[in-house]
């Protein structure tokens, strides 16, 4: 249609502009902002629909699906086994823990033993990847409260240690596909061992220089007290759990409540909040990071010899009996549970993954209301989201 | 924590009309769930929450399972008298019957403040089709709010009373229930009607030309 001028709207003549009544003349009017899913403080692809009045938070509806692949349908069509290095892509951060999460429900299903060693392994790994997780945490949270990437330089820092040491172990920095029904892939040399201890026991002085950077600081301080409250009672009703859930004051750890692993055979301490705002939430993960890392190196001192798999675990022609399992564990991000139904064939009949990330997000908009777009960030900083386990 | 038979016992004193069933666990984690009747369901879960000995403040999983229909062959011997006047044959017939399928949900409860659990309970649907509810736990537990949207994006069961009830992960215009067993992807995932010929004749009846305000 070229040369004839504008081509006629398909929809018809729109009107011209129109004059809007303005209600009450003491407040303007609300304004809708989508924040994301492209947007860098929502780590990663997920969207907020903020009802704006002001700068203040009136209505704020999470938006989810952006990287949805159907993780579960996927590992319905797929052996047991084959979901394993799958389940490293859930939460990216820490795929340890994701990979022991699925082993343990695979275990629970199929009635299977872990030997010792294999237990102590699972646990220095998880340790180390909460380390990681919470490390990388911190330096997201700053940068969300504008303080552009230095401290999550130093986090980096500390976690190209670790994620080094599982290169060389599994063979993946990230991806670390390392568990397996009944123990675990690779045994570990004594020099990587000695590797990790080392690095465990200089990580505290690396604690301590960060928190002295951080922790006092006014800014953080002012941003960060008193933001974002969520009180015990509506977080245990709405399934908040992990750090944002101790922050609030209540003492709910899988790691002593169900005692699952050799945990009941450690000394460590669950720190407890008594505010519940996001200045809570980051001391959490700091206390946390100090008390893993007595974890590992009570770990590191017990390891004992011996073999890393059970005898009876089949790699090949796995088939659980029919039977149902739910298998939880304490990820650094709340409460990972596997849900497993078998009905004898070698693929799960149902495979569903319960997602920490995004049942704390449950909660979002009560804790944002009433604070500017500026906390809503901060918040959500604060919660620790991995998009790859909300949407799955 | 008390039994399951027990608090299976309590509760039909307690909800004389509901029918609860025990559905067991023949695998090695021996976990047995109660099956409840859609129309006492959101009361039981109100008082397993309450109730001062069990105390299970916190649904840590919900999730939906779709069981399709099944064929199932039945043999049966039956005897068909000889024509020759000889003793009846034993003959063997079988019949097929359509066993029909069902959504099925199943909630994971524990208890935070005495930290005992799991009490897995589920629900049936009558069927498979495309409109069948059941009650919404949201309202007990609020855990279940995000869970249970999934639950209905991806199978298809309609909660009823659940304060928000929209798709979770696909979008809203998505037509079917991916994480049915009997689902089929479509050939194009990205195709959109875009307005022109047939599709804006169509596109017309929906958006009607905006109104002129004064």
């Amino acid at each position: 249609m070229i040369g004839t001028g504008s081509a006629p709207s398909p929809f018809g003549q729109l009107s011209g502009p129109t004059v809007r009544k303005v209600k009450d003349p003491f407040h303007g009017d609300l304004l809708e902002v989508s924040m994301g899913p492209q947007h860098p403080s929502t780590h990663g692809v997920f969207r907020m629909d903020v009802t704006l009045d002001g700068e203040v938070i009136v209505k704020l509806k999470p938006v989810f699906g952006y990287l949805h692949r159907n993780h579960e349908k996927i590992a319905e069509n797929t052996s047991y086994l084959g979901s394993m290095p799958y389940t490293d892509r859930l939460d990216y951060l820490s795929s340890m823990s994701t990979n022991w999460a699925y082993a343990l429900a695979v275990e629970k299903l199929a009635g299977l033993t872990v030997p010792d060693r294999a237990q102590y392994l699972r646990i220095i790994l998880a340790e180390l990847t909460r380390l990681v997780n919470h490390v990388c945490l911190v330096g997201f949270l700053f940068n969300d409260l504008g303080t552009s990437f230095t401290p999550l330089l130093y986090a980096f820092r500390e976690r190209e240690k670790i994620i080094d040491l599982f290169e060389a172990l599994s063979g993946s920095r990230m991806m670390c596909n390392y568990q397996r029904f009944g123990g675990c892939r690779v045994d570990p040399t004594p020099e990587w061992l000695a590797a990790a201890s080392r690095l465990v026991d200089n990580f505290p002085s690396f604690l301590d220089e960060y928190e002295s950077m951080l922790t006092g600081n006014e800014i953080m301080l002012a941003r960060t007290q008193g933001v974002g409250r969520l009180d015990p009672k509506h977080a245990i009703n709405a399934g908040i759990t992990g750090p944002v859930l101790r922050a609030s004051g209540v003492n709910y750890d899988l790691r002593k409540v169900d005692g699952y692993g050799f945990y009941p055979r450690f000394d460590f301490r669950i720190p407890l909040g008594d505010h519940g705002d996001t200045y809570d939430r980051y001391m959490m993960r700091i206390l946390e990071m100090r008390e893993s890392v007595k974890i590992l190196q009570q770990a590191f001192r017990e390891l004992p010899a011996g073999p890393i798999m059970d005898p009876k675990a089949k790699l090949r022609g796995f088939r659980p009996k029919p039977g149902e399992a739910y298998g939880r564990l304490e990820s650094p991000k709340g409460e990972l549970g596997f849900y497993l139904l078998s009905d004898g064939s070698p693929n799960p009949y149902r495979y569903r993954v319960r997602p920490p990330s995004l049942i704390n997000l449950t909660l979002l908009e009560e804790m944002c209301l009433g604070h500017t777009v500026a906390d809503a960030v901060v918040i959500l900083g604060s919660i620790d989201i991995v998009l790859g386990e909300v949407d799955r | 924590m008390e039994s399951l038979e027990q608090i299976r016992d309590r509760l039909l004193a307690r909800f004389p009309g509901a029918s609860i069933t025990l559905v067991t666990n023949p695998g090695p984690a021996a976990e047995h769930s109660l099956l409840l009747s859609a129309e006492h369901a959101r009361k039981i879960a109100m008082f397993l929450r309450d109730d001062a000995a069990l105390q299970l403040d916190y649904c840590s999983n919900a999730t939906g399972i779709d069981w399709p229909d099944k064929e199932v062959v039945e043999t049966k011997k039956v005897a068909v008298p000889d024509p020759a006047g000889g003793p009846d044959k034993v003959v063997e017939e079988k019949t097929t019957r359509l066993e029909p399928g069902y959504l099925e949900s199943v909630y994971h409860l524990y208890s935070m403040a005495l930290r005992h659990g799991p009490v897995v309970i589920r629900m049936r649907t009558v069927n498979r089709s495309n409109r069948v509810t059941l009650p919404s736990l949201t309202p007990v537990w609020r855990s279940c709010d995000f869970q249970e949207r999934e639950i209905y994006d991806l199978y298809g069961i309609v909660f009823d009373g659940h304060p928000d009830l929209r798709r979770l992960l696909m979008w809203d215009e998505f037509k079917d229930h991916p994480m049915r067993k009997d689902y089929v992807e479509p050939d194009d995932f990205e195709w959109e009607p875009t307005p022109h010929g047939a599709v804006l004749d169509r596109a017309k009846t929906h958006y009607p030309a905006p109104e002129v305000k004064p």
